[in-house]
């Protein structure tokens, strides 16, 4: 049942506008700093399109994938028409007006920070309002996720929450939490000194706020896409989910575990002892165990659509799969941009091996692996699945829909392979230039091209989704019946409460972070004399 | 057999796999902390341990990051300390000097905004954050020149902020240390 269909179209449909533009600005710092590029005399113009690029791509985009998914998931998994849909849409145009907000001072130069914030560098105060109206339109869709399912639990008492709304509610309750971190650097330290209140802040402390935020937004990003694994390409390919359960635990995983853990993002930092830098790696470890039972549920539900399709033996199933289906081939795509990924990020993680590859190339590289290439392929998949229902209208376009997943694949492989390379070899990230000239830096000139062609594999498949998606606007009209999630091979009818309510894990998620972060935020706190002078961007 | 039966058995299988494949995962996440607890305690290369402060304001006027301290010592020991900063766009020094397959400890810190020290070829590789001082165990095994790029957005000079290592021999770093004073590779 979607019946606020204009909302969730506006929320896609901005969405993927930014994206696009953003897009645009990712294939052109590929190729200006590769040696097909030529110096760019103003290195300022890459900061600002580095700026723009990833606060767009972290925070804007998906959060209202997030969203509109989300909402598309309230209305069709609880057949409930969505509750304070008003709200819903002044949420939406909080976003819109602080992307703007955000963007302005980021085209004038005056607000080149980068998406991490890092201070003591201080932009223009509007592009962090901007910032925190994003937020804030973020955490009344959390607000709404929240208050959707209980009117449904009052009208169906004891019953079991589709998995669909289970797991896009955890997803909502990890991400209002996660943001805390970042909106406390920005309301208690960034935003005063923007202002001109304060001309002093203490750079090690907004680190660590900033790492509370940063890791779990990773698996915020992550969401959607878990939904869509469990509960969208079973259906699509005509399975069932394995285990309906082990998608709970996954889920409630994620609660529990994503947030604990941010300290890893400073294991270089001297503002950290050991001893916490060596808990958060401990509980770093078990984030790995959601995603290690998702892989194992997703296999075993993929395998029972072969063999209902009549697939046999230990992998000839695999041939009886319906590959000619988008959704099997972005599944496909997907895992296997995970695998990769997710070895990486076992090194990421590693308390010794991350000195050999932290804040190089190999990071960027990961991360676009990951989530640009195993997360974003599933963004495109749940759009196509979605759109004929917010249309009414049939995609058509399957060939080229089938083209523009495996380009993005592709693309996606020659990018990121020799970026992970070159940050072994020690280039450093977030720079405007290299001097390829330098027999230093001579041999990472070959990769660096490599990414550089990526780059615009990649733009041309994402110009081919958003053009697929406005034909899809354009198309004859056709009834495309109710929106339905996958059912498990034993659909419960109950389930313990445990696995039914939120309200233990988000406990659990709340004191784990207070023992994880208290201390070292107390102890940060209140050390004198670590406040330094702020140092403004472009006040030269 | 009933297709009661047969549903019950069949949940059962599954629930066994399922178990078994928790299991694994658990066991291969046990053993990856274990690793990390194992090569910890056996000295790789570890992350900072202590959380030391210093006011960046200062740093040029007095104390450990005057300008004349600045740079590469011969401690009684044998060991070597390397003391440097970061400001926008560079390192002081630009060019440190060591002695190779000798125990170096470097502290550092920034004057300015963040930055970081990485030395390629090696797994030197660390935050200068302002008001804290980074310190790093570090041992070079070859002689040679290794380039120390920032690697931390330091605001628009950033990708033109790039020192150098040079790793001497060990009796030419001695001899060259007899002199007192510290020492660099700037101007070399
Ligand atoms: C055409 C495809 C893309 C290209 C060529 C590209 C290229 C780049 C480049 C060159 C950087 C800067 C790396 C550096 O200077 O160290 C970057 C940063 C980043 N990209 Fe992309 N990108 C692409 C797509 C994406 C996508 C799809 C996402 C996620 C949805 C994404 C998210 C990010 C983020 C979060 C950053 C970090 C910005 C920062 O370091 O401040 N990118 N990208
Ligand atoms: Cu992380
Ligand atoms: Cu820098």
């Amino acid at each position: 049942m979607l019946v606020n269909r204009k909302l969730i179209l506006a929320h896609f449909w901005f969405a993927f506008a930014v994206f696009g533009v953003a897009l645009t600005l990712g294939a052109w710092q590929m190729f200006i700093r590769s040696p097909i590029g030529t110096w760019l005399s103003n290195p300022e113009l890459y900061y600002r399109s580095l700026t723009a690029h990833g606060t767009v791509m972290g925070y804007v985009f998906p959060t209202l994938v997030a969203m509109g998914f989300g909402y598309a998931i309230s209305e069709s998994a609880l057949e409930q028409r969505l509750v304070g849909v008003r709200w819903a849409w002044t949420g939406f145009w909080l976003i819109v007006i602080g992307s703007i907000m955000a963007v302005i001072p980021i085209a004038l130069g005056r607000a080149s920070v980068l998406y991490t914030f890092y201070p003591p560098l201080i932009g223009n105060l509007f592009y962090y309002l901007g910032v925190v109206l994003v937020v804030v339109g973020s955490w009344i869709w959390v607000a709404l996720m929240s208050i959707n399912l209980r009117v449904w639990r009052k009208a169906h008492p004891g019953a079991a929450v589709p998995l669909a709304m289970y797991a896009n509610v955890a997803g909502s309750y990890l991400w209002a939490w996660t943001a805390v971190g970042a909106a406390l650097e920005l309301l208690l330290q960034i935003i005063p000194v923007a202002a001109g209140l304060k001309n002093t802040i203490d750079a090690g402390l907004a680190r660590i706020f900033f790492s509370w935020t940063l890791h779990a937004i990773v698996y915020f990003w992550l969401m959607p896409t878990y939904i869509a694994y469990y509960t969208i390409v079973p259906r699509a390919i005509g399975g069932r989910v394995y285990s309906d359960s082990m998608a709970r635990i996954s889920f409630i995983l994620f609660l529990v575990v994503a947030m604990p853990i941010g300290i890893h993002h400073t294991f270089a930092d001297p503002q950290v002892g050991a001893g916490f830098k060596f808990i958060h790696s401990a509980f770093t470890a078990l984030v790995a165990l959601p995603t290690l039972l998702t892989v194992f549920t997703i296999c075993a539900s993929v395998e029972i659509a072969a063999r209902l399709r009549g697939g046999r033996g230990v992998f000839g199933w695999i041939r009886a799969l319906p590959w000619d289906n988008p959704m099997m081939l972005a599944l496909a795509f997907s895992f296997v941009m995970l695998g990769f990924g997710g070895a990486g990020g076992l090194i990421n993680m590693s308390y010794q091996l991350d000195a050999s590859i932290h804040n190089t190339q190999w990071i960027t590289g990961h991360f676009h692996l990951i989530f640009g290439g195993a997360i974003v392929i599933m963004y495109f998949a749940i759009a196509y699945d979605l759109w004929p229902h917010l249309t009414g209208r049939e995609l058509i376009d399957v060939r080229l829909i089938r083209t523009q997943l495996w380009l993005w694949f592709v693309g996606m492989i020659v990018t990121t392979f020799p970026w992970h390379w070159v940050g072994i070899l020690g280039m450093p990230r977030r720079m405007a230039y290299f001097d390829f000239g330098d027999p230093a830096i001579a041999p990472q000139a070959l990769s660096v091209t490599f990414s550089a062609i990526g780059g615009f594999i990649l733009l041309t498949s994402g110009i081919m989704f958003i053009v697929i998606l406005a034909r899809g606007m354009r198309a004859p009209l056709a009834e495309a019946g109710a929106y339905r999630f996958a059912v498990a091979v034993h659909q419960p009818t109950t389930v313990p409460v445990a696995l039914n309510t939120h309200a233990l894990w988000v406990a659990l998620m709340i004191a784990l972070t207070i023992t994880n972060y208290g201390y070292p935020i107390l102890n940060l706190a209140t050390t004198a004399g670590t406040s330094v002078p702020a140092v403004y961007v472009g006040a030269q | 057999m009933s297709a009661e039966d047969t549903h019950s058995s069949s949940v059962e299988v599954a629930a066994r796999v399922e178990r078994r494949w928790a299991i694994i995962a658990v066991i291969i996440i046990s053993g990856m902390a274990l690793l990390a607890a194992f090569a910890g305690i056996h000295q790789a290369t570890m992350p900072q341990p202590r959380v030391e402060t210093t006011d960046p304001s200062r740093i040029h006027l007095s104390g450990e990051f005057v300008e004349s301290n600045l740079g590469s010592v011969l401690e009684a020991n044998g060991n070597v300390t390397v003391r440097a900063i970061g400001q926008q766009y560079s390192f002081t020094p630009a060019c440190i000097v060591v002695p190779v397959d000798t125990p170096i400890t470097l502290r550092a810190t920034s004057a300015d905004v963040v930055h970081g020290i990485l030395i390629q070829g090696t797994n030197v590789n660390t935050m200068l954050v302002p008001g804290y001082i980074s310190e790093q165990l570090m041992r070079f095994g070859k002689t040679g020149d290794y380039l120390m790029p920032c690697q931390e957005f330091c605001s628009f000079g950033h990708e033109g902020m790039w020192g150098k290592v040079k790793v001497i021999d060990k009796a030419e770093f001695a001899n060259r240390a007899k002199s007192g004073g510290r020492l660099s590779c700037v101007g070399q």
